[in-house]
């Protein structure tokens, strides 16, 4: 959705504000939302954290811009234990009235010690995975020019507004994982083929953009398109549009050239390649070995699942193939 | 806890704020319906708090100082690399390392919440969650790197990793000068949180 949580890109929100030594939380109110949070407290349990980011991008926008994050965090879980129907709000606004009326107000405890270790051995050394093995063979390879989908659901969405709708270079496959856009609706996983797409600075912000510079993201396959466009100048394309707003504006004339010829420039640079290793690319399509997950090994299928067993070898794989020239 | 904070703080408690009194209220409820094992919020929160935390990654960093192969394995598979020094966990199911270099620097962002590699990073900073951060970062990376105090030239590529997946990102900063006679545990006293974010150089 369109809301004011996809922020990449916006102008306005002022520097950087860092402080030192920062405790890692501020507040023991923090610290309780965090765990309530992350435990699902008092909710059904859920798969990953798709359904949960959506509640916060459904906030109010205003509420969402003056809040602070762990007040988000509050803010969310408050309205998936409404929207469940485990609280209800009159009975949360009656106990903040008790508590502030007598602040010494003990908080109740419920000890629970088998749920504490389990959910302990979930957190260190759980792996929410969201990998999945699907039949389907991946669209693209890598190296593969694409365009980014100008897509704007009103429902959950990983593709943000500022990389629609632009070309980009697939530089990593990582096998497929779950889809957040249906998943997050409980419309259930879809897992398809995900990417690190690279796109270039300069196509998202123009002539305005910083040098020498590209995005990374992951993005899933139907976030994308072949670019039908690759292979031909994007510079040749460019250059009448621009020589012809030259003409149509006289009083414009004298900036245009200038800043066409810088944009010729650095729409034919070429950024230097990008190596990067997938080595979730390299467990999807393997067999079902036990060898550990190192160089060149099959790693083993996630929760003893079969995997497609078409031991394409090394489909997906990046390593030692660096991209010759990417935009 | 606040629970206890508030008891020991003698007769007159600070007001809590509302954020404070919602928190309060909807735990206790919880409590009283059954649905919260009070020791469990205690031990995952005690987790991020004491055990979790950036010493992870920078001991991650050091050994790859130290150890070509485990570099190596680093790069290609970062979540069973760092499961080799027993790191892993939640946030942390699918981890890449990117290496930064003379020519390339890396740094990792998430523009549409606060994605981040708990295991070795730990909890991230607020200002790594904040609105100027998520918004600027891939707009103009080298003005806020500048901010913090890192000024890299224009033939310095820079590459700025969206988190936008379940896949999650860590920097490999580069070796500092002159650190060649120093130890694993030396070296890695020397990372830093914000140079395995790829705000900070050592």
């Amino acid at each position: 959705m369109n809301s004011v949580h996809d922020i990449g890109g916006m102008d306005g929100f002022g520097p950087i504000q860092r402080e030192a030594d920062e405790p890692v939380f501020h507040e023991p109110w923090e610290s309780r939302v965090f765990g309530m949070f992350i435990t699902r407290a008092g909710l059904p349990p859920a798969a990953g954290f798709d359904a949960a980011r959506h509640r916060l991008e459904r906030l109010d926008p205003i509420k969402y811009l003056s809040s602070s994050y762990y007040e988000r965090w509050l803010a969310g879980l408050e309205s998936a234990l409404i929207g469940t129907g485990t609280l209800s709000r009159d009975e949360i606004e009656a106990r903040m009235a008790q508590f502030a009326a007598d602040p010494e107000l003990p908080m109740p405890r419920r000890e629970d010690p088998a749920q504490a270790e389990r959910l302990v051995n979930v957190f260190s050394a759980g792996r929410a995975e969201s990998q999945r093995q699907i039949r389907q063979k991946a669209r693209f390879a890598l190296g593969d020019k694409i365009v980014t989908r100008n897509l704007n659901p009103h429902g959950h969405t990983r593709l943000p507004r500022y990389t629609r709708g632009k070309p980009g270079v697939i530089v990593a496959h990582h096998g497929a994982h779950v889809f957040p856009d249906t998943n997050a609706h409980g419309l259930g996983e879809n897992p398809q083929h995900l990417y690190t797409v690279r796109i270039a600075m300069r196509e998202l912000w123009g002539g305005d953009a910083e040098p020498n510079e590209s995005v990374l993201i992951d993005l899933w396959e139907s976030y994308l398109e072949k670019d039908k466009a690759a292979g031909k100048s994007r510079v040749q394309k460019a250059m009448p549009a621009a020589k012809k707003a030259v003409a149509k504006s006289s009083a414009r004339a004298a900036k245009m050239p200038a800043r066409a010829a810088s944009s010729k420039r650095s729409l034919a640079k070429p950024l230097p390649s990008v190596t990067v290793t997938s080595p979730l690319a390299q467990k999807s399509g393997r067999g079902t070995g036990s060898a550990p997950a190192s160089r060149g090994g099959g790693a083993k299928s996630k929760g003893g699942r079969a995997t497609s067993g078409r031991g394409s070898t090394g489909r997906g794989r990046i390593s030692g193939k660096p991209m010759r020239r990417s935009r | 806890m606040s629970d206890k904070e508030s008891e020991q703080s003698g007769h007159h408690p600070r007001p809590l704020s509302a954020a404070a009194l919602r928190a309060k209220a909807i735990e206790s409820l919880l409590v009283e319906k059954g649905l919260l094992a009070s020791d469990a919020i205690d031990r995952v929160v005690e987790i991020y708090e004491k055990d979790v935390g950036p010493l992870n990654g920078a001991k991650v960093v050091a050994r790859a100082w130290c150890d070509p192969g485990y570099k190596r394995r680093l790069l290609e598979d970062g979540t069973a690399a760092v499961a080799e020094l027993g790191f892993g966990g939640l946030q942390g199911a699918h981890l890449v390392v990117v290496e930064n270099t003379p020519k390339v620097h890396n740094v990792v962002c998430c523009t549409l919440c606060s994605c981040y590699p708990w295991p070795v990073l730990g909890l991230p900073p607020t200002w790594y969650k904040s609105l100027p951060y998520r918004s600027r970062i891939v707009r103009e990376p080298r003005a806020v790197l500048r901010e913090f105090g890192l000024e890299l030239p224009e033939s310095v590529e820079i590459r700025v990793w969206d988190s936008s997946a379940e896949i999650r990102y860590m920097v490999l900063p580069e070796r500092p000068a002159a650190t060649a006679d120093m130890s694993e545990a030396e070296l890695a006293s020397l990372v830093t949180r914000d140079s395995m974010i790829g705000v900070g150089r050592l």
